[in-house]
């Protein structure tokens, strides 16, 4: 059944394109050319879950799909129960001779709000059960499809439309949630962070998630110029920026215990300030304030402690 | 229609089994592809057995241990989308964390059976009998039908999963028991050979599933223009449901000699005061007729069976030359004109020529015992309402007021 994943450009215009063109996403958005990459990786019959979020709101309006693979959608919080069921229901059938394919790899894809917080629960509860399925989270950094909203994923000094960058206070103050530690923890085969901008490295990781057995979490960064005020030309160099800054380092943990920090960011020679990556983003211009200028300081210190200790456990 | 016994035609096995244990039985009787549930009091003896069923390689199924009861459910969407045959299980708390699931269930025409051990919401949190959990569920587009006996609950169970994987209807279906009452009583109850049943309910073909060979979009977003004609699909399957069954169960009556229909009729045909009810009440409510009727009241008792799709044109025609219609309901519809069952029961006679006075009794929420003297109180009741021509809309029996 395992057909190969197109990693060149030449073999990647050769595979079938798993999203047609005339889907509803914004200009510049993150998620699509996610998504395309995702479907450079697959290697064979393959049926999609998406969670409630922009992506299956814009790529699926009724009468209309821009899917082209098999794909179903319940609701917002459920999309890791929805694809536990998918891939027992395929196996049971398989056993039982009911299904044409001896394998279909099942993949389930949660922005930030669906998977960081109200999926946490279900995702928790998949990866203990071990499915044989991907997991997959663009991680735009805030609940864009409602209206830019924070999210668990929002970043320190983000503003969004619930944590407001005002008098008092400078955008979101918490610090982000590890995802892909905390599935790591659950001891799973394969975690792994990608962007869209760094496309072999994404698809070759994406193959991987697939090829193992039981679970696997690949957290890719998703820039929306909709919410993060950037012009949709810049998304490609923000994804860059995110791995250059260290705000999204790619790295890769085997069985929960193996760090190993992929090229992109084994290469950095140092982190680059995330002065660059800030300012072609408005959701961070306030930080820019001066009686802000502490907190950005502290947030940079942040970045920077949590790369030390990314790099301490990669063996770098 | 009163419950039929002839001889059946198959052999079969006796065992005392209490109804959570017949709906196990039933489930894996029925060769079930994905079970997915999350245990909770007092529904858990059904996940129990089930499980040890498949642990012991006496049904091929997937189980999945969920972690909630909103991932059971949706875990039955995501089995079921892909063709199989799944079931669930749940109660109370656990139905309410399902409800948002439900709705979609239902409307994306997945065909999954839900056994629920009715019990009581929380507050104060209890463990007990009524129906506040699924009548939540009512208006969801889940067919809803309840169960009186263990033997019911088996039967039921089976047929459901022939009603719902009818291409004319392609909609979930709950199977109700009373909580305690009937989930943890063990009374007789006569199976069929596993070989009969497997051959009854027969392996389910999928109408439109995720097939990677004809990849199809399921559960889209729809707005203004399509939202309204999915639900009026919808309503359309479900008022499909009682012809279907009707011709379900006469092929299973075939097998069992047992038949339920959309009502049980019980004494009812010159009876002047007509109790309505469903579930373990309406045991107790055949108990009092008996007595009463001994002593030469003309009373009967109509037990709804199926609540979803409700039988409006049944339940009139069944009433129409009764003098009062008493309803014994174990839910409370907080601020509404009267309570669920009633509510249905009034709409129903709305349009009819001849409308008996109409009495609505709650009873036994979180389990409170309804003894036979609760029900003689209500009838009790009724004949004075009678005598002056008006009944309140609703009262509570067997509480401290």
């Amino acid at each position: 059944m395992s057909e190969p994943a197109a990693v060149t450009i030449k073999d990647m215009l050769k595979k079938k394109q798993i999203l047609s063109s005339g889907h509803r996403m914004c200009a510049g958005c993150g998620a699509p050319p996610t998504i395309k990459l995702m479907g450079m990786a697959l290697r064979g019959p393959t049926i999609v879950c998406n969670a409630t979020g922009c992506l299956e709101v814009a790529t699926t309006i009724y009468p209309f799909t821009a899917w082209k693979i098999p794909w179903i959608h319940v609701a917002f919080e459920n999309v890791s129960a929805v694809a536990s069921g998918v891939a027992e229901a395929y196996k049971v059938m398989t056993e039982k001779g009911r299904t044409k394919h001896e394998h279909v790899d099942v993949i389930a894809i949660g922005g930030d709000g669906a998977t960081f917080d109200i999926g946490l629960g279900s995702l928790s509860g998949a990866l203990e059960r071990g499915h044989d399925m991907v997991y997959m989270v663009y991680d735009n950094g805030a609940y864009q499809n409602t209206g830019i909203q924070r999210s668990g994923a929002t970043l320190p000094g983000q503003e969004t439309t619930t944590s407001w960058a005002g008098r008092l206070e400078p955008g979101k103050r918490q610090r982000k949630k590890p995802i892909a530690e905390i599935v790591a923890a659950h001891k799973i085969p394969y975690v792994a962070t990608v962007t869209p901008y760094h496309h072999r490295d994404f698809i070759t990781k994406f193959r991987k998630a697939l090829e193992v057995e039981g679970p696997a979490f690949i957290h890719a960064l998703s820039p929306c110029p909709r919410g993060w005020r950037s012009e949709s030309g810049k998304t490609m160099e923000l994804a860059k920026l995110a791995v250059e800054t260290g705000i999204h380092p790619l790295y890769e943990i085997i069985n929960g215990e193996q760090y190993i920090m992929s090229a992109p960011s084994k290469n950095l020679k140092e982190l680059t300030p995330l002065d660059e990556f800030f300012k072609l983003q408005g959701q961070f211009k306030h930080l820019y304030k001066p009686e802000w200028e502490d907190f950005r300081k502290q947030v940079q210190a942040n970045v920077i402690a949590d790369w030390e200790l990314l790099k301490k456990k990669c063996g770098v | 229609m009163a419950t039929k016994s002839k001889t059946p035609k198959h052999p079969v096995d006796i065992e005392g089994l209490t109804g959570d244990a017949a709906i196990a039985v039933a489930l894996r009787q029925c060769d079930v592809d994905v079970v997915s549930a999350y245990p909770i009091t007092p529904q858990t003896i059904i996940v129990e057995d089930f499980q040890k069923f498949a642990a012991n390689g006496e049904t091929h199924t997937k189980v999945i241990p969920v972690e909630s009861e909103h991932s059971a459910l949706s875990a039955c969407i995501g089995a079921s989308a892909v063709g199989a045959r799944v079931a669930t299980t749940t109660a109370s708390a656990g139905f309410a964390l399902m409800w948002e699931v439900l709705y979609c269930a239902a409307s994306m025409r997945m065909p999954i059976v839900l056994a629920v051990a009715n019990r009581a919401l929380s507050a104060p949190i209890n463990i007990h009998n009524d129906w506040s959990d699924s009548y939540g569920g009512r208006d969801s587009g889940f067919i809803q039908v309840y169960c009186q006996s263990c033997q019911e609950a088996y039967d039921t169970t089976i047929m459901a999963f022939r009603v719902a994987e009818d291409r004319q209807v392609l909609l979930p279906i709950m199977v109700c028991i009373d909580g305690f009452i009937l989930s943890h009583n063990v009374e007789r109850v006569e199976m069929l050979p596993d070989e009969t049943v497997k051959k009854f309910v027969g392996v389910r073909e999928p109408f439109q599933n995720l097939d990677p060979d004809n990849p199809i979009t399921l559960g889209p977003l729809c707005l203004t223009d399509y939202y309204f004609e999915f639900k009026e699909q919808e309503d359309r399957a479900i008022r499909a449901v009682p012809e279907v069954y009707k011709r379900v169960e006469a092929e299973y009556e075939k097998l069992t000699g047992r038949s339920y229909g959309l009502l049980e009729k019980y004494k009812t045909d010159d009876a002047e005061i007509i109790i309505f009810t469903h579930s373990s009440p309406a045991g107790t409510a055949k108990a009092v007729t008996d007595v009463l009727r001994e002593k030469g009241e003309k009373v009967g008792v109509l037990r709804l069976k199926m609540f979803r799709p409700f039988p409006t044109d049944a339940v009139r025609e069944a009433v129409k030359n009764a003098k009062a219609v008493v309803v014994f309901e174990k839910c409370m519809s907080f601020g509404a004109p009267c309570n669920p069952l009633a509510l249905e029961l009034r709409t129903a006679l709305y349009e009819a020529e001849r409308r008996p006075l109409v009495a609505d009794f709650v009873i036994g929420l979180g389990g409170r015992d309804v003894p036979p003297e609760t029900i003689v109180q209500g009838i009790e009741k009724t004949k004075d309402y009678l005598k002056k021509g008006k009944a309140p809309m609703y009262e509570t029996l067997g509480v401290r007021k």
